[in-house]
């Protein structure tokens, strides 16, 4: 028997009886159609998640404050410690001690009261450098941000985020505008560009100064050198953990500590969140993706079902082709080409569903949806494997008939 | 081969051909549980080229257990079988299969048209599966349906025929693969007088062109158009063939 031949005749059979072709294929469309579908949520999800992380640059480095010791052995709490100084920074951005290093950023904040007019609003202003903007990943909306000459000058200028501007101005079109902080006038020189929320934090709200103007106008802890977190931007997500290493070196160097277990800093990367958050997210699209497999399962349970129902109601057919000459092999592979051609209409059907369910959802649920090509062409797959697991029994039981018998068959 | 059949058949006419068909202590014995039944005891039969034999006996008789093995459609528990020079008797499913769709053209009393073909779509399937390509499979489709007077009908479906034209069908099937043998089980059982005046009358001509046929019923006046009646009761044969004369 000639291959077309086979091919038309599986073919025939489904198109005789297309009601219960299209319901055999029913379960196979929802089971795949549910699976593009989760597979596309848990995608997307773990993408949104990982954006928002990596927002704040993925090859960043963070180092914090560790807790202090005092002389009686007494430990401070966690970031409590004023142990990371200016200096610290000036030395994490040399060339020499942290090759891998791209920028290096101080953040040294306090809480002002912002004034313009009638108008007030209180938000944490951040001292620190220029490279701030490209370690922090951020870009301006309107204006620029400090230069270096600001900074050597402690310039009277401010960098306020979108959300800040907003609140305290009615618009983020500012720039040249002055604010009033404890009686002193700072000039806008720019607006940042937004940036959403790094858990409850919002990265909008916020001032940005020069670190030599927080330290002589806005600081008032006392402790001048100080700072309270210290960015360290690596050369590329590969270098991170060799920066990391690096920085760890020099900074226990500088603090004359002799082990690392006594520490007073320590130094988070990027990373390391993202894998966590992330991680959630995969055993949650594993589940869901555990869940349409068996609806996928139940669609195969039914292709075997009908077919078998088939494979009875054609005893006589059965019987009739074998006497003409069909060896056992032909009708075997006829109800499992039958089978496969189910699986392939019902994963491509399916397929298609899910593709336009998941491009219509997201505007519903506001959630992102992240369509794999890989995803689409294993679920067809898949769909055709499940039509060939569930119709090799009826197929098999199709060609053990005896023709008499089938033939026989009222 | 050819010693053993040439002792009995030859001898009083020495040209003539070896046989089609060639039965010898052919045993059919089914079992349903415990219970044993002969269905055949022991049957010898020779059917020559050209022939038209008719088998008839009672329902229980055998008859239709004679009808499957002649068919291949079933295999003898001793005794040999052998069909165009084929030993049948020792093939397994797959070769009996072959022989089926090469040797055999059967006609039922059920006509076993598919519905969801058409005539011509009926007519190509034994070709189909001997593998035939599609324009050749259409075009001895085509002589077979004209063969039987229904190329008008190539594509009408069973259900848009009558029964004689179906049977009609059912025999351009049986002849299209040009077997040795058309083995026709009560190919009138199901059709009306006048029908069955046609569908008989054109096996006649098929056996006037030359074909081999092997007609098995249980009605007399069917079986008095074969050349040779054989008449099977309890499994064998009745006495001899009997010679009908023309």
């Amino acid at each position: 028997m000639r291959p077309a031949d086979l091919l038309g005749s599986s073919w025939s059979a489904i198109r005789t009886h297309k009601m219960r072709s299209a319901l055999t294929m029913l379960g196979i469309v929802v089971g795949i159609a549910s699976v593009v579908l989760t597979v596309g949520l848990g995608l997307g999800t773990q993408k949104d998640v990982s954006d928002q992380i990596a927002s704040l640059g993925s090859d960043l480095l963070i180092v914090s404050p560790g807790s202090s010791t005092d002389d009686s052995g007494m430990r401070g709490g966690f970031g409590s410690a004023e142990t990371l100084t200016l200096a610290d920074a000036d030395a994490l951005a040399s060339e020499i001690a942290v090759p891998d290093a791209a920028a290096v950023a101080a953040e040294k904040t306090a809480s002002v009261s912002l004034e313009y007019g009638e108008s007030n609003w209180t938000t944490t202003a951040t001292g620190t450098s220029v490279s701030w903007v490209d370690v922090r990943s951020r870009e301006l909306m309107y204006g620029s941000f400090f230069t270096d000459d600001d900074v050597t000058a402690a310039a009277d200028v401010i960098v306020l985020g979108a959300e800040t501007a907003e609140e305290l101005f009615g618009s983020t079109a500012v720039v040249g505008q002055d604010v009033t902080i404890d009686g002193t006038q700072y000039e806008v020189i720019g607006v940042l560009a937004e940036a959403g929320s790094s858990g409850d934090t919002s990265l909008d709200d916020l001032a940005v100064v020069p670190m030599t103007t927080m330290v002589e106008s806005l600081d008032s802890s006392g402790a001048s050198e100080a700072v309270q977190t210290i960015y360290i931007k690596a050369t590329d997500a590969d270098a991170l953990s060799a920066a990391s290493q690096e920085a760890q070196a020099l900074l226990l160097n500088l603090h004359g500590i002799a082990s690392v277990d006594d520490a007073d800093f320590t130094i988070d990367v990027q990373d390391s969140l993202i894998d966590a958050a992330t991680s959630v997210y995969e055993k949650l699209t594993v589940l869901l993706t555990g869940i349409a497999a068996l609806a996928l399962l139940v669609g195969g349970i039914g292709v075997m079902n009908i077919m078998l129902v088939s494979v009875t109601e054609r005893t006589r057919e059965i019987g009739l082709r074998k006497a003409l000459g069909a060896a056992p092999a032909n009708i075997r592979n006829q109800f499992l080409i039958e089978a496969m051609i189910l699986g392939l209409s019902g994963g491509a059907v399916g397929v298609i569903i899910g593709v336009g369910l998941a491009l219509a959802l997201p505007s519903v649920l506001g959630s992102t949806i992240v369509i794999s090509g890989l995803a689409l062409v294993v679920s067809v797959v898949v769909a055709v494997g499940i039509g060939a697991v569930f119709g090799v029994y009826p197929a098999a039981r199709a060609a053990r008939l005896a023709p008499i018998d089938a033939l026989r068959d009222q | 081969m050819t010693s053993t059949l040439s002792t009995e058949t030859t001898m009083s006419v020495p040209t003539m051909p070896e046989p089609v068909i060639s039965l010898t202590g052919a045993r059919k014995t089914y079992h349903t549980g415990d219970i044993e039944f002969e269905a055949l005891r022991g049957i010898d039969c020779r059917i020559y080229p050209g022939e038209y034999v008719a088998i008839v006996g009672p329902s229980g008789s055998g008859k239709s257990t004679l009808m499957n093995i002649l068919g291949c459609l079933d295999v003898l528990t001793s005794g040999q079988y052998v069909l165009a020079g084929e030993d049948v008797s020792t093939m397994d499913e797959v070769a009996l299969a072959s022989a089926r769709n090469r040797r055999i053209g059967f006609v039922f009393q059920q006509f076993h048209l598919l519905a969801s073909l058409t005539a011509l779509g009926n007519v190509e399937l034994p070709l189909v599966y001997a593998g035939v390509a599609p324009a050749e499979r259409r075009e001895r489709a085509l002589r077979a349906l004209d063969r039987v007077g229904l190329a008008d009908k190539a594509r009408n479906h069973p259900g848009q025929l009558s029964g004689g034209q179906q049977q009609r069908v059912a025999i351009a099937r049986a002849l299209v693969t040009e077997p040795a043998i058309v083995l026709a089980d009560e190919p009138t059982g199901n059709l009306d007088s006048h029908s069955t005046a046609d569908v008989l009358g054109m096996i006649d001509d098929l056996h006037a062109e030359g074909a081999t046929i092997v007609l098995i019923t249980h009605e007399s006046d069917v079986a008095a158009r074969a050349g040779t009646v054989y008449n099977v009761t309890d499994g064998q044969f009745v006495g001899a063939g009997t010679e009908i004369a023309k």
